[in-house]
């Protein structure tokens, strides 16, 4: 299923010998998602929820229909409660600026993860700053599992806890249900980052039971500019809009006005439609794949990868040694070289990782290192993409040896 | 694989010169590369108006740190007026490999000369 896909990805066949390993930072775009995108422009192009002409009414009707794909696609009960974003970062601070404002007081708790992206880092430590309250830190353990002690305690009496399904480091999975759990066992709100496990993995919020999800298009086939927030249609009708504008408003007098009903609220100005056109094909083709295929490949492929990797001496994984527990992408490092001069020597021979810190300093200051070298895998790669990697790999030891 | 890391950069990367630092340098400066967590110390000793000594110490990809061995080399024996001269081409003229299409690695090569600048302002 997963050998012939190269095919629909125009980047491989315009750059043949492309050895794509930085899905993590953003997926490549396959030819239908692409053809959408011009063909919405060509064909389609009308701004949305204002004309009553013909084209109009045909991009509002699409539009809405990828709301109503997204929200079975992550199974929420209602498609009110999917937001479009511009990515995860805005999401995320969409929950920081819609809920935590309101809720938020002066000496409350809210808990986070050494692991996190600096996009579910920084803006709860922007709001504890704010509020006076308290930023808590879960750490992890050697093996970059949450410390569930560590995590039980420090989840006492807060009021937001927020944490990756997958982290964009250790690659790996965080039992998200039962910590949400744990969470809401303690009345907080739980918020998850799943930037890096929609595109890979089945999601249903209903069964994580997290109030927020947060995710973005571009690392799941679909264009830039699209991102989403899905949340509790209770939790986003008390959280208030904080942009302000067209189509959130459903009436202003001299006066006064009135928030739009959701998800309209969320969504104040014209929003990229095509990238949401996009973002619809992108559901369709990864449907079609099936998600739980999906994360099954990307293991395979990081198994793969592991065990290629415990047979070179002076390379170091950061995370569980056991694919199981992982999405799929793994940072090391290299004994006496900067991870920086392996992603560049690998760069050289066409092959894309990613180096430095990953927008995740603080999970590297608990393991006392400066940057990391990271691969990622996602549909389209094989495990000749594996090989050529440990094959460069190879190379560069032996020229710093 | 080897355009850029050719053996010298190699060599002074494993055995880089004027490594370590001073106990009273009359310039000093320490930079970060926040993209790849580069950190460079950079300290000047100056007598009768020259500089007679340099060091540098932190830790960085190999670019960074032939740089630095490079050009705290070219530091020695130049007056504070000289120092405050020189510019990007003299530097990447030190490394002798083209960086011009590797915007992020210029900046590698460029961190001494953060340093210096900061060092003597
Ligand atoms: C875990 C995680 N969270 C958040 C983000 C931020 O995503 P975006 O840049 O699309 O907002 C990323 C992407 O790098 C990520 O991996």
């Amino acid at each position: 299923m997963f050998n012939n896909i190269k095919k629909d990805f125009p980047i491989f066949l315009n750059i043949p010998d492309l050895v794509y390993l930085d899905s993590a930072a953003t997926s490549q775009k396959p030819q239908q998602v692409i053809d959408s995108v011009t063909k919405f422009y060509s064909k389609e192009n009308a701004n949305i929820a204002r004309g009553l002409y013909k084209i109009a009414e045909d991009a509002t009707m699409n539009y809405e229909q990828v709301r109503s794909k997204v929200q079975k696609f992550v199974n929420a009960k209602s498609s009110n409660e999917i937001i479009f974003t511009q990515n995860t970062t805005s999401s995320l601070n969409a929950v920081m600026r819609g809920w935590g404002e309101n809720f938020v007081k002066k000496h409350d708790k809210i808990v986070t993860t050494v692991m996190e992206h600096h996009s579910n880092f920084v803006p709860w430590q922007f709001l504890a700053k704010r509020k006076q309250a308290n930023l808590v830190v879960v750490d992890v353990d050697d093996d970059g599992q949450i410390d569930l002690g560590d995590f039980e305690k420090k989840v006492k009496d807060s009021k937001i806890v927020t944490l990756s399904t997958v982290s964009n480091v250790l690659g790996v999975i965080n039992n998200v249900n039962k910590l949400c759990d744990i969470a809401h066992e303690q009345g907080a709100i739980c918020v998850v980052d799943g930037a890096q496990s929609v595109p890979s993995m089945p999601t249903d919020v209903q069964k994580i039971n997290c109030d927020f999800l947060a995710f973005s298009g571009h690392k799941m086939l679909a264009p830039f500019g699209i991102g989403i927030l899905y949340g509790k249609e209770e939790l986003l009708e008390k959280s208030d809009p904080f942009v302000y504008g067209s189509q959130m408003i459903r009436k202003v007098t001299q006066k006064e006005n009135e928030w739009n009903d959701l998800p309209y609220k969320f969504e104040p100005g014209t929003p990229d439609i095509s990238a949401v056109i996009g973002l619809g094909k992108a559901v369709d083709y990864l449907s079609v794949l099936g998600m739980d295929n999906i994360h099954k490949h990307e293991q395979m492929l990081i198994g793969y990868l592991l065990k290629q990797f415990s047979e070179l001496d002076g390379l170091n994984v950061l995370g569980p040694e056991n694919s199981k527990q992982r999405g799929g992408l793994v940072s090391f490092s290299l004994d006496k070289i900067h991870s920086h001069d392996v992603a560049a020597m690998l760069a050289e021979d066409n092959i894309c990782v990613r180096s430095g810190h990953h927008c995740a300093m603080p999970i590297h200051e608990r393991f006392g290192l400066a940057a990391t070298t990271r691969a990622s895998v996602y549909v389209y790669n094989q495990k000749e993409d594996i090989d050529k990697l440990i094959n460069s790999l190879k190379q560069v030891q032996k020229v710093f040896s | 694989m080897d355009d850029i890391y050719q053996e010298f950069i190699i060599e002074l990367y494993k055995n880089p010169m004027n490594f370590g630092r001073m106990a009273k340098p009359d310039y000093h400066a320490e930079v970060h590369n926040s993209t790849c967590g580069d950190r460079i110390e950079l300290s000047l000793k100056m007598k009768s108006g020259i500089i007679v000594d340099v060091k540098f110490a932190g830790s960085g990809c190999a670019i960074s740190q032939a740089s630095s061995s490079l050009f705290t080399e070219y530091l020695k024996g130049k007056t504070l007026d000289q120092l405050k001269k020189i510019d990007k081409q003299e530097v990447l003229a030190l490394l002798k490999i083209d960086l011009s299409k590797n915007p992020s690695r210029m900046k590698c090569a460029l961190l001494p000369l953060d340093a210096l600048k900061k060092s003597i302002k």
